[in-house]
């Protein structure tokens, strides 16, 4: 290479080195006066409900990510915030998946559009506590210990469980074996790919249950997609409320207040769970500890642990999704009973996925997800 | 550009006072200077990422990955898929030009195609393969394409949908270019039509249709909204598993791995290129 | 022999100009060969919009129909989105951005390699092709830290611009190249510095008035680019027409909206091209 050549190349990077070079400023976002809300740990240590308010109010904005307003009732859940203190929501990336929305948090650092809060998965939020601020809330001994970071890095929020949403032509379903039947050719699909999405992986565990496996493997989920695969009737579509209207995948495994008719957009929509495979999933809330909006983010945080009529639980409960302080509302009597009656019925204990055995599942799929279904 | 010409025949004098002989590449520096800063430089974040770990030492081994079979699965699937759609999405595109060409340059039609052309070749995604999907897949309005789930038949079909508009909008200039004058000669000299493509309009347009082919390539590697929407159960061609690396939410994503593919793509357009500069060059023995 | 050619095209004008010489049998086949071709693409490109086109007017219940899903594009308010004509603006001023830049980068500068840099003209295909070898979820990843710089200075959606010139790069180039190759640069270069033009003249005044095809083509597609490009805007948390419209086929429940919004797009895509290749051609005389 010519010397010219190699001086000029070394000019233009010696200029991207000095753009990059260029110190950012941080955001210096945050109140002028008092409290400085992103290290505060509580309503209380910031100087009470009323001085967050009065803070949140003042920065006027909230950004948060990855909120479907049809999943659990969040449309109403924003607007509802909105409307009560006037703060100004902007929802980004409404179909984004926890990871996705973590990733954001990192590549928006230091910007006004980062994610104030996140609302993502077990996994990822466990994966992830680096990035966020510890923050109890005012309700925090209605939580369950079990459901929460012992600091408030993440706490759950509302969870479900995975059940079958099929169209009501079909009759009505009372078993996962009879989906290997004929009159289901190209109609079952899951939310999602199992290596990738965390409804679709527990799609596939509740099928492992159901046929009589347990939560230690997830082998004879895989086993019954292969038969579903063999059958002809697995739909490798991404089940979405356009692919029901149009009647392509008649059947989805699908979380059970993501397979509401209201969700769903199709009136004769049916759900069921099957027997002693009661799966449930439970979402977490955390705090982006360089929040742009720091006491906004813990407003919200407030307002959706909030057991009032208009809270976040209750409004997550009329979304059909089971909030997380659930049994500590049914005690004091501030739960929605007309909303806590219309949840599906379930028959046999719960079980949830521990972090090592979501991650034995994950892996497992990757080996022998696409080999069982292809 | 103050360049005083100093080769050309006829040259204009020099400004009076001021004489600047920069290199001819100097013209270049704009253009490269903004392909080095939104381009070079996130393609080089990729690459560097591509060798650490997750938590940022270090990881040269991580190259050799590339040659898992698992991977090399997802760049032969990548690879074939490539292949098919734009080979096939060149030949009929190549033929829906000439049709486009050989018509009134200011007609109706024409305008219509070429806005259809611009339109159709930037689409995909959701829609396309839905569309696709309801007409001929499993449940179909028209029929049902027992090929349609097999790789990669059924998503080629898709894919042609934007392949053939590319390649009729990058190969019409060249068309537009092979004057009605050549093709009158031949037939004077007593040439059939096949002699005449074969010995004129072939090797003047061949150029044109090897880049064209190749921007196809290219333009079929990374595209990956419109598999995903087609089918998401199985990962055959690369973007799907860099997606499931980037934003699993079951524990599985890993950005280097991401960054590894991609990296892996970067190399298998540079050995694509390479063919293509070699056929290039014996089409250009054509010609002479 | 223009009435000949197509049912619908403009007649006399152009084909005057048209020299005579093609013998009737092969304008005869000639004519069949369109006439076939463009009925068997036409029949492939609109089956599909036609089947969107159906799904956006289905009503709630399968087979009957209703056109809720293209009023509720209108009338859609949401919860911290903003409205429709805002993003269809900045979409729109993008588009022109973008294209002017990337013509401005490219037409001198591949002029200027095609004369006096022919050495640079592979390295300039290979990068050209970059934008397309990595996958914009990838390539989000590796902007993530210019675009964070980008946005201390201005959070406008505007600021897509600079990665919308790279990613129309492929395709202007392959187009400009294409309209390059088939006219004789050095040539008319030679003879109008013989003249004694300037290098501007040149370009700007005897090469560019035969590209126009080429250029108008590139400007087809990076405009086409700009208004359906979606996966970067989102992943960078920007607010593009396309984002938008799907922000709106998230927030109502009727399914039927995600087809409506995506022809309407592409409807609307369609006739600002169309306008576009009209405005490209108006100066045409004599040729």
């Amino acid at each position: 290479m010519r010397s010219s050549h190699r001086l000029a190349l070394a000019g233009v990077a010696a200029a991207a080195l000095l753009a990059a070079g260029c110190s950012s400023s941080g955001s210096s976002g945050g109140s002028s006066s008092g409290t400085n809300w992103s290290t505060e740990t509580s309503a209380s240590a910031g100087g009470g409900m009323s001085a967050l308010v009065a803070a949140a109010k003042k920065e006027g904005t909230l950004n948060v990510i990855a909120l479907p307003p049809t999943w659990a009732n969040y449309g109403n859940i924003l607007s509802a915030f909105t409307a009560k203190y006037g703060i100004k929501i902007n929802s980004a990336l409404p179909d984004g998946s926890s990871q996705q929305e973590v990733n954001a948090i990192k590549s928006e650092n230091g910007t006004a559009k980062a994610p104030d809060v996140v609302d993502v998965g077990q996994a990822v939020a466990l994966a992830n506590t680096s990035l966020f601020a510890p923050y109890e809330v005012a309700t925090w001994s209605s939580i369950p210990t079990a459901q929460k970071e012992s600091t408030g890095l993440w706490v759950e929020d509302y969870g479900g469980y995975m059940a079958v949403g099929y169209s009501s032509s079909y009759g009505t379903i009372t078993s996962l074996n009879d989906l290997l039947g004929p009159k289901f050719k190209g109609a079952v699909a899951l939310n999602g790919n199992p290596t990738s999405a965390n409804a679709a992986l527990n799609g596939v565990m509740m099928a492992s249950l159901a046929e009589g496996g347990s939560v230690g493997s997830i082998s004879q989920g895989v086993d019954f997609f292969k038969k579903l695969k063999a059958a002809g009737n697995f739909n490798p579509v991404q089940a979405t409320g356009a692919t029901i209207k149009a009647g392509t995948t008649k059947v989805v495994f699908n979380w059970d207040y993501l397979n509401l008719p209201s969700y769903v957009g199709v009136s004769n929509w049916k759900v069921f769970i099957p027997q002693n495979a009661v799966l449930g999933g439970y979402y977490a809330q955390a705090i982006n500890k360089n929040a742009p909006h720091p006491a906004a983010a813990r407003l919200w945080e407030e307002f959706l642990y909030s057991q009032a009529a208009d809270g976040g639980q209750n409004l997550w409960l009329q979304g059909g999704a089971r909030p997380v302080e659930q049994q500590a509302m049914q005690s004091n009597g501030t739960i929605d009973k007309t909303a806590a009656a219309k949840l599906p019925a379930v028959t046999g204990t719960p079980v949830f996925l521990s972090s090592s055995q979501n991650t034995n599942a994950a892996n497992y799929l990757a080996a022998n997800w696409a080999k069982a279904v292809s | 550009m103050a360049v005083a010409a100093t080769t050309e025949t006829g040259a204009r004098p020099a400004r009076a006072g001021r004489r600047l002989s920069a290199p001819a590449w100097a013209g270049t520096v704009p253009f490269l200077a903004y392909v080095a800063v939104f381009l070079l430089w996130p393609t080089g974040i990729v690459v560097v990422d591509s060798l650490k770990n997750p938590n940022g030492s270090w990881a040269f081994a991580n190259i050799t990955k590339l040659g898992d079979p698992l991977v090399r699965g997802y760049f032969i699937g990548s690879f074939k898929l490539c292949v098919l759609s734009s080979v096939i999405g060149a030949v009929l595109g190549a033929i829906l030009a000439y049709a486009i060409a050989s018509g009134n340059p200011d007609g109706v039609v024409r305008r219509l195609y070429l806005a259809g052309s611009g339109v159709l070749a930037q689409t995909g995604g959701v829609t396309l393969a839905f569309a696709f999907l309801v007409l001929i897949g499993p449940v179909g309005l028209l029929f049902h394409a027992s090929w349609f789930y097999s790789f990669p038949w059924g998503i080629t079909v898709i894919y042609a949908y934007f392949q053939i508009p590319l390649m009729v909008l990058v190969f019409l200039p060249a068309i537009d270019g092979v004057k009605v004058q050549w093709r009158e000669a031949s037939e004077n000299l007593g040439a059939s039509a096949w002699q005449y493509w074969r010995y004129v309009g072939g090797p003047l347009l061949m150029p044109a249709f090897l880049g064209g082919t190749l921007l196809l390539f290219a333009n079929a590697l990374s595209a990956f909204a419109t598999i995903a929407a087609w089918e998401n159960q199985i990962a055959y061609i690369v973007p799907q598993q860099i997606s499931t690396a980037l934003s699993s939410e079951v524990g599985l994503s890993n950005v280097n791995v991401a960054d590894l593919l991609a990296f892996g793509m970067i190399i298998l357009v540079a050995i694509v290129m390479t063919g293509y500069a070699l056929l290039q060059r014996r089409a250009a023995r054509w010609l002479r | 022999m223009a009435a000949v050619t197509s049912v619908g095209e403009t007649p006399a004008p152009a084909a005057a100009s048209r020299p005579r010489g093609m013998h009737a049998s092969r304008k005869r086949r000639l004519n069949a060969f369109r006439y076939v071709v463009f009925t068997l693409f036409g029949l492939f490109f609109l089956l599909p919009m036609l089947a969107m086109l159906r799904f956006s007017l289905e009503g709630a219940k399968l087979g009957t129909w209703s056109g809720a899903a293209w009023k509720q594009i209108a009338s859609y308010q949401g919860e911290g989105v903003p409205p429709l004509i805002s993003s269809i603006e900045i979409t729109l001023e993008l588009a022109v951005i973008t294209s002017v830049v990337t013509l401005v980068l490219l037409v001198p500068t591949m002029i200027w390699v095609r004369l006096r840099v022919q050495w640079l003209a592979r390295t300039m295909e290979f990068l050209s092709l970059l934008p397309l070898t990595i996958p914009a979820i990838v390539l989000v990843v590796g902007l993530g830290p210019i675009y964070n710089r980008i946005q201390h200075y201005s959070l406008s959606s505007l600021m897509l611009f600079w990665i919308y010139v790279i990613l129309a790069l492929p395709y202007a180039y392959r187009s400009l190249s294409a309209g390059l190759s088939a006219i004789d640069v050095p040539t008319l270069s030679e003879a109008a510095r013989s003249l004694g033009a300037s290098w501007f003249t040149v370009m700007v005044r005897v090469i560019v008035p035969n590209m126009r095809q080429a250029i108008l083509n590139a400007l087809l597609l990076t405009c086409s680019l700009v208004l359906g490009e979606f996966t970067i805007a989102f992943l960078l948390l920007y607010n593009n027409l396309s984002v938008e419209l799907y922000s709106i086929s998230r927030n109502t429940p009727n399914a039927g909206v995600i087809f409506s919004t995506s022809t309407a797009a592409l409807a609307f895509a369609f006739v600002l091209l169309l306008i576009l290749s009209y405005a490209g051609r108006a100066r045409r005389g004599r040729r």
